[in-house]
């Protein structure tokens, strides 16, 4: 026993996290798989076994266009995002002056965008007779009306998470530092233009850097919530009604925990299952520099 | 060098590439200066409306007040609607932020040293286990760990236990990940001297292993002091008697709660609000920049 806790002294220190897996991840992971086959409520406990919360989330139109709506949110955003993160962090990495203040400028919104503060502020730029309104109607135009309006106001949802693109910039940043000088230099004397040069030599190498951001910008455009719940909560006409909304709603204002779970792990599958093509078409983009 | 051969070979062609030098460099400048305005406007605009009277905040573009009044401050520090205010609320969101940073620092460093610099039986299953964690996404684990909390009597608890307790167990594994990635870079020789010198493991990591990762620390406490401080989803589930209220809960409140005319008092109750974090980022901004490369450039 004493000779096994030697070897294994590693172990005891990992211990504090297993137990914490065990108790608020895995426990709390299963069991919510169990109760999406439930009528489980708060109040009135479990009732009813079977598939009726997949079948409802399926069938009724509500949910599938709470899917749907999640579907474009993440679609909008997380390419935009990777893609203006990425541009931006392409300029910034030319050794220009002033490159740390516009650093700083970009970083900003990303790291306070999360808060209620920037939601509210957000209200505030869109609203009717807001900001945005009224910048436009100065330039001669005829504004929408961005948060009732059903096609803009999924726009601005997205827009907000947009203007966050900062600390993926960061993460693309120290990639593009980590090109080695003499490629460029070896490209340039071969007369490559700029952009061939970008696609062709710093894309490549990057690839596993712009993999990795990626997956967690999916991960974490799937599961938004503070932005529409607190912009639109969900409106108008539950056009900004993501997923994420309609599990608080069935949870915690009906607490009807079976049906909450059931979308829950609707939504877990569907991201598992980019997840899962994401890292299979790794073979094909995403190049690794250790295996040549 | 390129350069050299250029200069020698005609000048013109030397002033050509320069001028065109230029022109790349001004086409940046006006591309970071544009986007820069599109982040950086709608904030400073958020700053300037504090200060303004109502009828001035939506009536032009312009960020400084023609009228500056404290109106809005003023307003915005009045306790309204039972025994809650916004400095109840920022000292609330102390009161679980600063224990959270402490506990998530502590256990996740001790983990990241387990996982790090040890081989023990299940490693091999458990390291990718703690791994596949990062992209468990939250929303699954909500329902069932309300569940949880509720069974255990802690949903509304005057000391946020559902809030602090996870974090005493290593629960945001992103740090942990990011310490082991910073582990990865510090040499072994200090440790194995340590060990010559007869420390055992637990004075090897206090007096050897936490000093050199100290920065990487620092940046982990850094983030988790931003994101609990914004965190919205927690105290929403979780905290249910007014005066405890967190001052990013206290903030969507204040909003409702308005008809949508006061909207300097809403401002600058949401710009009280992310001060603390606002001054943190400014004192500290290295850090984000290499915490969070660091976590991606390796992942």
């Amino acid at each position: 026993m004493k000779k096994w806790a030697k070897n294994n002294i590693g172990f005891f220190f990992i211990i504090p996290w297993l137990i914490g897996f065990l108790v608020f991840k895995l426990y709390p992971f299963g069991s919510s798989l169990v109760y999406s086959f439930t009528d489980y409520n708060l109040f009135k406990g479990i009732r009813e076994t079977g598939l009726m919360n997949y079948l409802a989330v399926f069938e009724k139109r509500q949910y599938r266009e709470a899917l749907i709506i999640t579907f474009k949110y993440a679609f909008m955003t997380v390419p935009l995002k990777l893609v203006a993160a990425l541009f931006i962090a392409y300029i910034l990495n030319f050794k220009l002056k002033g490159v740390n203040l516009f650093r700083t400028a970009y970083y900003i919104p990303s790291i306070l965008g999360g808060s209620v503060a920037i939601s509210v502020l957000w209200r505030a730029l869109f609203k009717d007779d807001g900001l945005i309104q009224q910048m436009i109607r100065m330039l001669g135009g005829n504004p929408p009306s961005f948060m009732t309006d059903p096609n803009w106001a999924l726009f601005i949802i997205c827009l907000l998470r947009v203007w966050q693109f900062g600390s993926t910039m960061v993460i693309f940043l120290a990639a593009l530092k980590g090109v080695p000088e003499d490629l460029y230099e070896a490209a340039s004397i071969d007369g490559a233009r700029k952009m061939k040069q970008f696609f062709s030599i710093t894309v490549p190498l990057i690839t596993p850097v712009i993999f990795y951001n990626l997956i967690t910008q999916l991960v974490q455009a799937f599961q938004e919530f503070n932005g529409p719940f607190i912009i639109t909560n969900g409106g108008p006409r539950g056009k900004t009604t993501l997923m994420s909304i309609l599990i608080y709603n069935a949870a915690f204002q009906k607490y009807d925990m079976g049906l909450a779970s059931a979308m829950a792990w609707v939504l877990f599958v569907i991201l598992m299952i980019f997840t899962a093509i994401s890292f299979w078409s790794q073979k094909h983009w995403v190049y690794y520099a250790d295996e040549e | 060098m390129a350069k050299t051969v250029v200069k020698d070979a005609s000048y013109d062609i030397n002033a050509k590439v320069r001028r065109r030098n230029q022109i790349n460099s001004a086409i940046r400048y006006i591309v970071l200066i544009v986007v820069g305005i599109f982040m950086v406007y709608p904030l400073v605009w958020m700053i300037g409306a504090t200060f303004k009277p109502n009828n001035e905040i939506f009536a032009g573009l312009n960020i400084f007040p023609m009228h500056p009044t404290l109106e809005g401050y003023q307003n915005a520090v009045k306790s309204y609607g039972g025994n809650i205010n916004i400095w109840k609320a920022l000292i609330n969101t102390f009161t679980i932020v600063i224990p959270k940073v402490i506990f998530t620092v502590v256990s996740a460093t001790i983990t990241a040293y387990g996982f790090g610099r040890f081989n023990f039986v299940g490693k091999k299953l458990l390291y990718p286990i703690m791994i596949s964690t990062l992209f468990l996404p939250q929303v699954v684990l909500n329902v069932p760990q309300y569940i949880l909390y509720n069974k255990l009597g802690w949903i509304g608890s005057d000391l946020y236990l559902p809030l602090i307790v996870p974090s005493l167990f290593a629960c945001d594994t992103y740090f942990i990940f990011m310490l082991v990635q910073f582990l990865h870079n510090v040499p072994h020789e200090l440790e194995e001297a340590a060990k010559i010198d007869g420390c055992n493991v637990v004075q090897t990591l206090v007096k050897v292993v936490v000093p050199m990762l100290m920065p990487s620390i620092i940046s982990c406490a850094l983030f988790q002091f931003m994101w609990s401080s914004n965190d919205f989803m927690g105290p929403l589930l979780y905290v249910n008697t007014p005066a405890k209220y967190p001052a990013s809960y206290f903030v969507k409140l204040s909003m409702d709660s308005d008809a949508g005319f006061a909207w300097n008092r809403v401002l600058a109750t949401s710009l009280i609000s992310i001060i603390p974090s606002i001054v943190i980022f400014f004192l500290a901004q290295d850090q984000f920049v290499e915490g969070i490369s660091a976590g991606g450039v390796k992942g």
